[in-house]
């Protein structure tokens, strides 16, 4: 982090209000104490994520003394865009990439820290430390700057940007494993509760949007579960599970047989999609 | 013992890289089921079996298509007695680069060899290139044995073959079949002449010297913090030696001597730090230090020009006319290189820059002796280099000029002040592009 403020002139990070999030809030904080946090986070909102993370990003972001920019792509919005009408593929594409892509340009921003790490998905694996963008925020997983030691090469031409993932070497595991020993905040839902959900063969949905639609049979159970990984409610499943402390979540994940972004309907869509999306601009 | 073991893999195209962790990461259970059964779909697709252990690892639609490796992937398991670090790295030569990123940070080399084609140029040439970035634990695995009856005359004249080519080195020699898994987790009993541990026994008992607390404290400066006007304090990570409020170090390349007044953190002040943290220093005395600079004890070498061995990784081949920029530590400079070299060439060459650097051996220090070449005009990560030896800030000058010389020069011999501006201008741009 302190390497990428020492050769950018505009950093920001990318705040999904997720664990990984939290965590790289706290690294900041650290990174550089006693300063203040010296850029600002940017929010893409879907308006479809879980009411809870937007309540905790108000209030931790105020608590932690750092300065918060949302940005949504309105237009979208209003077209009535949203994953049962058009699909998850363009959903994520004008809400997300789109949103993305146009809040990074609206602040000037030439480097952007996110939480991503390589143990998520495959070609998450494949991602540099710094990542290199083009002048349209896209990646070509080809063409990448080998990484050597601990030398970060953060040269970027006019236009050209960098994305910047800290916790690349970090597994799930080591996230829930920092969070217990700092004593981070994150966002509750990520704590077993009873909650009002359809059951869909393995995945819970969450009944926040009036426009989830119900399939025949369905109808709405509580159920204890909590969510693993968290995205936006009508395409984020919630698993079956009665781990309420960070504690009995690292148990868990010991023993666990699917990976974090299992439920993640998005990684799915397509073979390589999370591929396509970071080409396109994802982060 | 560390908790943390950093592992390389390297080998050639069909070895069976990636089909050997894939099966380390499903047989370890570090596998997820979801990641299973999508690739159990892909399978269908190819050819390899009921399950394509290397579909876990190759992650890029291109290299699923292709059915090779291109980009180093970075993979995590765990085991109940260490946490594991592994870089696959590709076989395919135009992508030896990558192999040499892999390299760069690991603890142990895994060396690949396919038991039918024995000892291959390009698997000399992985060893070569892992040994350069200083590593000295090997795994010689020996793969496909299944297709050679497990004959252990095959077995040892591959080693014999390897231990000449990785002179010095420890080797840990295994013969296997990644794609039935004998010797990967297991002692297999398809090979009882073998004694030695098995693939996964190894490297969860592996005891590699990696610890840097021992050695002179180096700390570069990453950021110089001042929110305040009472407040001034240096920020960086320790990467090697220890440190206490109290001690007495020198501030490079100013060479003033000072001692450290605080050890800050987040969390509290601390009386003493060790490498690998990420602290910040505040000193007694007041010393004009900024990014690049750095704050050790012992003796430091500090120099314009040192021999170093590299490993070039642009297409555009190494261009002596050229000026790079050469990124040490937290420091970057202007840099010259003696002589030519070509896309995953390795050589040794001197290297002369613009401004002194701080540096150590790479023999003898990791982070103070190794660096990378930048093409300033394409930005592009060109050449990894490791200094072998300091040539002295004084020492005998190269009987070819710097290119600040030659532009001085340029800009004396030329008759007016317009032209001298236009030929500077012309050498520069030459230089740069």
């Amino acid at each position: 982090m302190r390497e990428v403020v020492a050769e950018f002139e505009r950093p920001v990070m990318l705040y999904s209000i997720g664990k990984d999030s939290s965590v790289l809030l706290r690294l900041a904080q650290k990174a550089f104490y006693p300063g203040p946090i010296p850029f600002p986070l940017l929010h893409i909102d879907t308006t479809y994520k879980f009411r809870e993370m937007i309540e905790f990003r108000d209030h931790y972001t105020r608590e932690v003394g750092a300065r918060l920019i949302v940005h949504t792509n309105e237009e979208a919005i209003a077209e009535g865009t949203q994953p049962f009408v058009v699909g998850t593929q363009r959903c994520c594409g004008a809400l997300k990439t789109k949103a993305l892509l146009d809040g990074l340009a609206a602040g000037g921003f030439d480097a952007a820290f996110g939480g991503a790490r390589r143990d998520e998905e495959r070609s998450r694996a494949k991602e540099r430390i710094l990542s290199l963008r083009d002048a349209n925020g896209q990646w070509d997983p080809k063409n990448q700057r080998p990484e050597l030691w601990h030398l970060l090469n953060g040269r970027v031409q006019k236009g050209e940007s960098i994305r910047a993932f800290p916790l690349s070497n970090w597994t799930e595991i080591d996230v829930w494993s920092y969070i217990h020993v700092e004593h981070i905040p994150v966002v509750p839902l990520y704590f077993a509760k009873e909650r009002e959900v359809i059951v869909r063969g393995e995945s819970l949905i969450a009944l926040e949007q009036p426009f989830v639609p119900m399939m025949p049979g369905e109808k709405a159970q509580r159920v204890m579960c909590r969510m693993r990984s968290l995205g936006c409610s009508p395409c984020t499943g919630a698993v079956r599970s009665t781990a309420d402390t960070v504690p009995k979540i690292i148990e868990e994940l010991i023993v666990a047989k699917n990976s974090e972004r299992q439920l993640r309907i998005i990684d799915h869509d397509q073979d390589g999609s999370m591929e396509l999306k970071k080409r396109e601009g994802y982060f | 013992m560390s908790g943390l073991l950093r592992i390389c893999t390297a080998g050639s195209v069909d070895d069976g890289k990636s089909t050997l962790i894939g099966r380390l990461l499903y047989d370890s259970r570090s596998v997820y089921e979801d990641q299973v059964s999508s690739v159990q779909k892909a399978s269908k697709n190819r050819t390899a079996g009921p399950i394509d252990f290397s579909l876990f690892t190759d992650g890029l639609r291109a290299e699923r298509e292709q059915g090779i490796t291109i980009d180093v992937a970075y993979r995590y398991f765990a085991t109940a007695r260490r946490k594991f670090i592994l870089a696959d790295t590709p076989g395919h030569e135009q992508y030896t680069r990558n192999m040499a990123t892999g390299a760069s940070t690991a603890d142990v080399a895994i060396l690949l060899v396919d038991a039918r084609n024995g000892v291959r140029p390009q698997s000399r040439r992985h060893a070569r290139i892992a040994r350069l970035l200083g590593i000295t634990d090997f795994v010689l695995a020996v793969n496909k044995m299944d297709l050679m009856e497990f004959d252990r005359g095959v077995f040892d004249q591959i080693c014999d073959e390897f231990a000449e080519a990785l002179h010095g080195a420890r080797l840990h020699p295994i013969p296997m079949s990644a794609l039935h898994g004998d010797n990967v987790i297991t002692r297999s009993e398809r090979t009882p002449w073998f004694e030695g541990r098995s693939l996964l026994e190894y490297l969860e008992t592996v005891d590699v010297e990696r610890s840097q607390h021992g050695k002179p404290f180096r700390f570069p400066v990453q950021l110089v913090l001042r929110p305040d006007h009472n407040f001034r304090g240096y920020a960086g990570q320790i990467v090697s030696g220890t440190i206490s409020a109290g001690d007495a170090v020198t501030v490079w390349p100013s060479g003033r001597t000072t001692r450290v007044a605080r050890i800050v953190t987040w969390d509290g002040d601390i009386d003493q730090a060790r490498s690998p943290m990420s602290v910040t220093l505040t000193l007694e005395d007041e010393i004009d230090i900024s990014r690049g600079d750095l704050i050790a004890t012992g003796d430091v070498e500090v120099g314009q020009r040192f021999r170093a061995d590299v490993v070039w990784m642009d297409e555009r081949p190494l261009d002596p006319s050229r000026v790079y920029l050469l990124k040490h530590s937290t420091r970057t400079v202007t840099a010259e290189v003696d002589h030519a070299l070509v896309l995953n060439q390795i050589g040794s060459v001197t290297v002369s820059t613009a401004r002194p650097i701080l540096f150590d051996r790479y023999s003898e220090n990791r982070s103070t002796g190794g660096f990378i070449l930048i093409d300033p005009k394409t930005n592009f990560t060109a050449c990894a280099g490791m200094i072998s030896e300091s040539l002295g800030r004084h020492a005998a000058t190269s009987a070819r000029p710097s290119a600040a010389e030659r532009i001085a020069r340029l800009a004396r011999a030329s008759g007016s002040h317009d032209e001298a501006v236009e030929a500077v201008r012309k050498a520069l741009e030459a230089l740069l592009t």
